[in-house]
Formats: structure tokens, C-alpha cells, sequence
């Protein structure tokens, strides 16, 4: 080891090989991670820069801004573009293509090959939808919904359900890579309750990327066939059924909450035991409630039909089974917190983040059951409450841990420490901004303030300038990390292999790792976390 | 001076919304319990096992089953109590009383008409009695909306090809917001408009102000009498007789039967091959495309119209 370390110039991923052609047909994980890094970072700046004119909109109730048609335009595009090629992929694509081989001690993912051609999908169904949306835009909403996205909306539909379609399948190989990889490639020792806690994560969401995304592919293409051909599936006037896209589009699409969410559980569990030292208290019970989220996520799609014209009897079985789902949260919540207990607690940028999003899932998650509650549902169902709900979830859960995780594994990626004081700035700055964004859209929805409405009845106003201030702030601390971490992959001081004197493989081999990960296979002895002996290493 | 409106609570104008208010509060204090008990114990671990030292080992803690089981238990109590008192409301909301005044609701690309059984129809606004138990039946001419009346707390999805409903009594007079919930395309925004809740007295004299159009039933039965419906639906045998049939269950040619509601009635013009009527030859032309959705809940209200008559062979 420290004859490794004697070595100043030992090559590594990054200058293993220069110039465009040794990345575009990189088969190296942690390349194709940083491709990902890069084209889900241009899409979430992109789908940021349309949140903001969208709040920017309703600071007025007159709708002055833009007009009904391109506000409609606007807000389908920044959810197409935040759900299908930041959210979904963020995580997955980015943190456990890099890391999961790492974790379990291998050289590459399972097929490197697929890896990287998952990525061209990815960006060749982007560029579908980036398509649609320069050549004039699509106004369905992100949900698609039927028979306005089948057979009214003049928009570029096609186009669009096309590019989110054939993202799906990047999702489809990578879930399909994760999986064989955890089950075949894990390092000797490697059992499964030895495995980090993010790697349960990235198992479960690799179930739900592979179950459900095939489902999602079949609601649009049925879309785009009605379109084209007017088969009478979706519009009643030709004989089809309006309420059936929905079962088909949520099947998958509430699922696909937990594809966002997931992952970030699993980062939040890294940092929180590597900044308090501590074994993961309740490392079982964490886990499986990893894979019971992603069990119980398939089960409870009707909860986004309740006003949808469906049965009261399927009404109150779904809104049975998403109250279940709650309890597996309430279970990770509990075990992160009780983790903190008798640790060593440090504050950090990333456990910063880590307590973010512990505070905004909270929140979030005891929103839901506002939701789930089938009689108040009825009242908040499409107002701005679901916004609110949905983006401290999907934005303040998922994008708080994706950031917290970038910090966390930042000196293992770049090799380069980012400015610790500007990253708890940026940490705390986001976490402001994102409660006065949506906080006051609870109220809103409350109030009865539907959602995707241009114009609005002025009452409305104060509480929509108090989140467009808000939307502002979190702009800024969005931008914060964008900068300063570029600057730090010049500028920034060399990471030694281990920064945050953490548990995991991933800390074991350089920063950054070289392009094989290890120069020997790892052999692992003991449980993930074991913080309390300082002298056990892996061997 | 400055005087800006800023609510935080909605006006709360129907019988069902100060049971949907409890709940919420109550969801709103178990949230703030919760969520303030999980923000002081990380708070308080946060600063009470701060790092001290960078060489500090913790001592090592594995879980406890106890604890496990109890933070299990605790909330899946609590979900079952909010699931059951949530049913009840939804179950209330869905179940109309049996004495309630019937509106008629078509939703359109991007306006609402509401057509009074009496024969006065408005748009974008819902002139109803106080205290009264009303039921609407909503349907769409072309995509999904959302009959939403906040200060009822209602909202129930208007479906192109089927009928919904939903149905309130209002307890306070005034003028309240009615929203398409719904996104249903460019104009979604604008389809807006007023429920405007009165006195009962004011409201008959509302309904009768005015140009007294023909009440839907009339006007059903014109539109019957233009069609010819009534050379088959007639002691011909051709076809079945229609007084008293609303409401009964009909037996079906394919086996089982059927309650001839108005689903089953607006199917029965617009596409009656799908269900025929036990012993009859199915002959009947579909309309389909060729009525209005106004037009068929016009002969809808003129076959719930008729009173049971003689001859009935059923």
C-alpha cells in the first residue's frame, strides 16, 4: 500500500488515455459515469432555467408573462426533462455507475459494453426530446394523460413519448448491469449483509427499473399508435377507455418515485455513517426496507386516481396499500436518526445534505399521508399541495442526496477536495431556498389553487411571490456547487485515498481509483461500518 | 391602507368539508409531532455526540428489536386509524342522499354548461339552493376535466364517454370558486367560474327569471319524438316500453342483468349493441356522433321522467 502511495504519477481513470475518442468509447464505469455526470447536468440546467420562468410567471395572477400555450409548453418540459433524464437517472446512472463496482470489490460492472451503450441511449432519447422541444414543444403535461395527449394536443407528442421511450431502455440496461454485477461480482467475503447499505438500494431500484419501465414503454407506445392511427384505445369517441392510460402511466410512474428516491436513501445511509462513525443502527432493517419500498411502490398506483371516476372499492384498497409504504420510510428515518446517537458526529458538507434531506423528507413523506387519507386526498388531489408534496420528495429527497452524495464521493471522483466552507454555504443556502419555494405551496394547495394553472385568482399571490422568491434563492444554491466544483477539479487540493477516514472498498484503492479499481482483488472480513475497530482493514 | 389578500385557510361552505377539516388538522398535528420530534433528536444528537477528538471511536451499536418493532407499530396504528377515518368521508362523499336535487354537468374545451332540470342551463356557473342535497352528473364532450369546488372540498374527474358524479349540500350562501382541476389543454387556466350557493327562495325565483326554456324533460321528449324512438319503444314489441325503466334492473340477452342507471341508458342510445335487453331483436341504430352530450342527458331526464305505465311487459 504505501509503496502505491510512494509513487507520485501512478495513472489513474482519469489520465488513462486522453482526447474525445478515449471517452466516447470508454468501457470504464467510472467514465461512463462522468458522461452521465455531464449530460444529467445540462438537462437539470436546462429543466431548472424552465422552473424558473414558470415561477417567474406566476409572480402575477394576470398570467402576463408568456402565454397560456407556452406556459403549458414550459411546464411539460420541465417535468418531462427533470422526471425522465435528471430525477430517474441522476443517482443510478451517475453515482452507482461510478461506485458500485467499487463497493464490491470489482474491476468494471458486468457489462461494460452495455454500460456504455446505455448512455448513448440515454442521450439519443434526449436529443428526441430536446427535438420536440426546440421545434415548437409539447403540451401534455409530463403524465401524458389521455385521450388530450392521444388525440387533442397539437403538439409534438410523438416526438416526445419517442425520446422518453427510448430513455427508458438506458434505465432498462442499467438495472439489468446492477443487478448481475451485485449478484456475480461482489468481492470474496463480500456477503450480502456485508454490503453497503447503498448498494441495497441501487438492488431495489434496479427491480423497479427493470419491472416497471417495460410498462411505462407500452403506455406510450399505445400513445403514439392512437395518435398515428386512431385505434380507439385511449379516446371514447373511437371506442377506447380514458381511465386506462392512467393505470398504465402510474403502474409504472409511481414506482418511479422510488427509482428517485431510493438511491438518495442509500447515499443519505453512506454519509450518515461514515460522519457519525457509527455501524448503521438497524443495518437489516434498513435494508429490507429498501426492497419492501420497492415491492409495495408496485401496488399502489391508484392512489393517483382517487377523483379519477374509478371504483370506491378500488379507491379504498389503494389507499390501504400506500399507507403501508409509509412504513418502511418511518422505519429508514427512524434507523438514521438512532444512528446519530452515542456517534461521533461531524458536519461536513455532505452530512449537511444528509440532514437536508432527512428534514425535507420528513416532511415529505408525513405529506403523503395527507394523500393517502382518501377523504382529504379528494380536496388537495391537483392542487399545489401535490406539487409541494411531490417536489419535497422527488426534489428535496432525491436532489438532496444526489448533492450530498457528489460532495461525499467527490475526492474519489475528481481526486480533488471541493472548498469545504462553500460547500456547507451552498448546502444551507439550498436547503432555504427549497422550504420557502414549497413550503408555501402547501397552503396554496389547501387554499385550492389547482395545479398547472397559467393565471390564478389574485388571493393567491402573496404565497406564489413567496415561492418565487424561494425558487430564486434555490437557483442560486443550486449554482453554488456547479461552480465551485468545477473550479476544485483544477484548482482544488489533491484528495488523499480516504478523506473522510470512511468504511467501504471504495476508499480503499486511490482517489481518484485507477481504471481497473483495484490492483488486487480486495477480501473483505468484516461487516459494512465497522467503525468501532480502527485497526480491522480489509486484508 | 395596503390591503392584500392573503389567506391561509379556505371558506368552508358544505357539510362534508368540517369533516375533511378535522382530518386534516389532525394529519397536520400528527405531521408537526413527527416531524418536530425527529428535528430535536437530531438536533440534540447532532450537538450532544458532536466530534470531539479526530481520533474518537464510538462505541459500536448494532439495533435493537424492541425498538424496531416499537417505531414499527406506533405508525402502522396510526395509518390504520387515518386509512379508516379517511374511508368514511370518501364513503360520504360518494353516496348521495336519496331525496338529492339533480344538476346536469358538461365539460368542454374550456367551459362548463350546467343545465338545470327545469330547462335553464348557464355557463361557467352553478346557481344552487342552500341546504339542499345536490347531485351532479358530469360528463365531457372531448378530453378529462375536474368539476373542483374547493370550498366544499369536492372535485371528481369529468369524463369524456361515462358519467360521474359527485354531490354536496351547501351551508353557506356566497360565491365561491369553481375550478377545472384537470389539466384538459391550452386554456385549462381560464375554465373557471362561480358556484353561487342562496337563499331557497332566491333560487326558485332565480330559476324562474328570465325566458322560461323548456325543462330538459320537454326537450327530451321532442328530441325522442324527432328521433322516432318511439316506433319501436311502443306496444309494438320491437322494442322494450321505457316508462319506469330507469332505475330497474334489466335482464340481459348475454345472461345476468343490469341497473338501467343512466350509464346504462346514455350507452343504450349512443351504442346499444353492446348490452341488449333479453328478448329483443337488437335492431336499434346507434347514435353515436350524432347526439350532443346536452342531448342525451336531455332524453335521459325525459326517460327518468315517466312514470311507470300500464302494458309494462317487464
Amino acid at each position: 500500500m504505501s509503496v502505491a502511495l510512494a509513487q507520485p504519477e501512478r495513472p489513474d481513470y482519469l489520465n488513462d488515455g486522453y482526447g474525445i475518442k478515449s471517452w466516447l468509447l470508454t468501457r470504464d464505469h467510472k467514465r461512463i459515469a462522468l458522461l452521465y455526470l455531464a449530460s444529467i447536468t445540462l438537462f437539470f440546467v436546462l429543466g431548472g432555467i424552465f422552473a424558473l420562468i414558470i415561477r417567474l410567471e406566476l409572480l402575477t395572477p394576470a398570467g402576463d408573462l408568456v402565454t397560456s400555450q407556452t406556459y403549458n409548453k414550459l411546464f411539460t418540459m420541465h417535468g418531462v426533462i427533470m422526471v425522465f433524464f435528471f430525477l430517474i437517472p441522476s443517482i443510478p446512472a451517475v453515482l452507482g455507475n461510478f461506485l458500485i463496482p467499487l463497493m464490491v470489490g470489482a474491476r468494471d460492472l458486468a457489462f461494460p459494453r452495455l454500460n456504455l451503450l446505455s448512455w448513448y441511449v440515454y442521450v439519443v432519447g434526449g436529443v428526441f426530446t430536446l427535438t420536440a422541444a426546440i421545434t415548437g414543444g409539447v403540451d401534455t403535461g409530463w403524465t401524458f394523460y389521455t385521450p388530450y395527449s392521444s388525440t387533442y394536443s397539437n403538439t409534438h407528442v410523438v416526438l416526445t413519448v419517442v425520446g422518453v421511450f427510448i430513455t427508458g431502455f438506458s434505465s432498462i440496461l442499467t438495472g439489468l448491469n446492477f443487478i448481475v454485477t451485485i449478484h456475480k461480482m461482489r468481492a470474496p467475503g463480500l456477503s450480502w449483509f456485508r454490503l453497503p447499505l447503498f448498494v441495497w438500494s441501487m438492488y431495489a431500484t434496479s427491480m423497479i427499473f427493470i419491472l416497471g419501465t417495460p410498462v411505462l414503454a407500452i403506455s406510450l407506445v399505445l400513445v403514439g399508435l392512437e395518435r398515428i392511427f386512431r385505434i380507439g384505445i385511449f379516446d371514447p369517441h373511437i371506442g377506447g377507455d380514458p381511465l386506462l392510460f392512467q393505470h398504465l402511466f402510474w403502474f409504472y410512474s409511481h414506482p418511479a418515485v422510488y427509482i428517485m428516491i431510493l438511491p438518495s436513501m442509500g447515499v443519505v445511509s453512506e454519509i450518515i455513517t461514515c460522519f457519525s462513525r457509527k455501524r448503521a443502527f438497524g443495518y437489516n432493517f434498513i435494508a429490507f426496507s429498501s426492497v419492501a419500498i420497492a415491492v409495495l411502490g408496485f401496488l399502489v398506483w391508484g392512489h393517483h386516481m382517487f377523483v379519477s371516476g374509478q371504483s370506491v372499492a378500488a379507491g379504498v384498497i389503494f389507499s390501504g396499500l400506500s399507507f403501508l409504504v409509509a412504513i418502511p420510510s418511518a422505519i429508514k428515518v427512524f434507523n438514521w436518526t438512532a444512528t446519530l446517537y452515542k456517534g461521533s458526529v461531524s458536519y461536513q458538507t455532505p452530512m449537511l445534505y444528509a440532514f437536508g434531506f432527512i428534514g425535507l423528507f420528513t416532511i415529505g413523506g408525513l405529506t403523503g399521508l395527507f394523500l393517502a387519507t382518501l377523504g382529504v386526498d379528494v380536496h388537495v388531489h391537483d392542487t399545489y399541495f401535490i406539487i409541494a408534496h411531490f417536489h419535497y420528495i422527488m426534489v428535496g429527497g432525491a436532489v438532496m442526496g444526489y448533492l450530498g452524495g457528489i460532495h461525499f464521493w467527490w475526492p474519489k471522483i475528481s481526486g480533488r477536495m471541493y472548498p469545504e466552507w462553500w460547500g456547507r454555504v451552498a448546502a444551507v443556502v439550498v436547503f432555504l431556498g427549497f422550504n420557502l419555494t414549497f413550503f408555501p405551496q402547501f397552503i396554496l394547495g389547501y387554499l385550492g389553487m389547482p395545479r398547472r394553472y397559467h393565471a390564478y385568482p389574485p388571493e393567491f399571490q402573496v404565497l406564489n411571490v413567496m415561492s418565487t422568491a424561494g425558487a430564486s434563492i434555490l437557483g442560486i444554491g443550486y449554482l453554488l456547487p456547479l461552480v465551485y466544483l468545477t473550479w476544485s477539479m483544477r484548482y482544488g487540493p489533491k484528495a488523499s485515498a480516504n478523506p473522510w477516514a470512511a468504511k467501504g472498498l471504495e476508499w480503499e484503492t486511490t482517489s481518484p481509483p485507477p481504471t481497473e479499481n483495484f490492483l488486487e482483488t480486495p477480501i473483505v472480513t468484516e461487516e459494512a461500518y465497522a467503525y468501532a475497530a480502527p485497526g480491522a482493514t480489509h486484508v | 391602507m395596503l390591503a392584500i389578500e392573503f389567506p391561509l385557510f379556505p371558506p368552508r361552505a358544505s357539510t362534508l368539508a368540517g369533516s375533511v377539516d378535522n382530518l386534516y388538522f389532525t394529519l397536520l398535528a400528527i405531521t408537526a409531532f413527527f416531524s418536530t420530534l425527529i428535528f430535536l433528536c437530531i438536533l440534540f444528537f447532532a450537538i450532544k455526540y458532536r466530534r470531539r477528538s479526530e481520533d474518537e471511536r464510538p462505541p459500536e451499536i448494532h439495533g435493537s428489536l424492541k425498538l424496531e418493532i416499537v417505531w414499527t407499530a406506533i405508525p402502522l396504528l396510526i395509518v390504520i386509524g387515518l386509512f379508516t377515518a379517511g374511508v368514511r368521508i370518501y364513503y360520504a362523499g360518494a353516496r348521495p342522499p336519496a331525496n338529492s336535487m339533480p344538476i346536469y354537468v358538461v365539460g368542454k374545451q374550456w367551459m362548463w354548461k350546467v343545465q338545470h332540470p327545469e330547462g335553464k342551463s348557464e355557463i361557467d356557473e352553478l346557481h344552487v339552493p342552500l341546504g339542499v342535497p345536490v347531485r351532479l352528473l358530469m360528463t365531457s364532450e372531448d378530453v378529462i376535466h375536474d368539476f373542483s369546488i374547493p370550498a366544499f372540498r369536492i372535485k371528481r374527474d369529468v369524463l369524456p364517454g361515462r358519467y360521474t358524479t359527485e354531490w354536496f349540500q351547501a351551508t353557506k350562501t356566497g360565491d365561491f370558486h369553481l375550478f377545472c382541476a384537470q389539466y384538459c389543454g391550452t386554456n385549462h387556466s381560464a375554465m373557471v367560474g362561480h358556484v353561487v350557493v342562496m337563499e331557497p327562495a332566491d333560487f326558485q325565483k332565480w330559476l324562474s327569471e328570465g325566458p322560461q326554456p323548456p325543462s330538459m324533460a320537454d326537450s327530451g321528449a321532442r328530441l325522442f319524438a324527432k328521433l322516432n324512438c318511439a316506433t319501436c319503444h311502443s306496444d309494438s314489441g320491437k322494442a322494450p316500453l321505457l316508462a319506469g325503466s330507469f332505475g330497474s334492473t334489466v335482464p340481459l340477452a348475454a345472461g345476468g342483468s343490469i341497473r338501467a342507471d343512466e350509464a346504462y341508458l346514455r350507452e343504450s342510445i349512443l351504442a346499444p349493441r353492446t348490452r341488449i335487453v333479453a328478448g329483443y331483436p337488437p335492431t336499434m341504430p346507434a347514435y353515436q356522433g350524432q347526439l350532443t352530450e346536452s342531448q342525451v342527458l336531455e332524453l335521459i331526464a325525459y326517460l327518468k321522467s315517466l312514470p311507470p305505465g300500464k302494458g309494462d311487459r317487464r
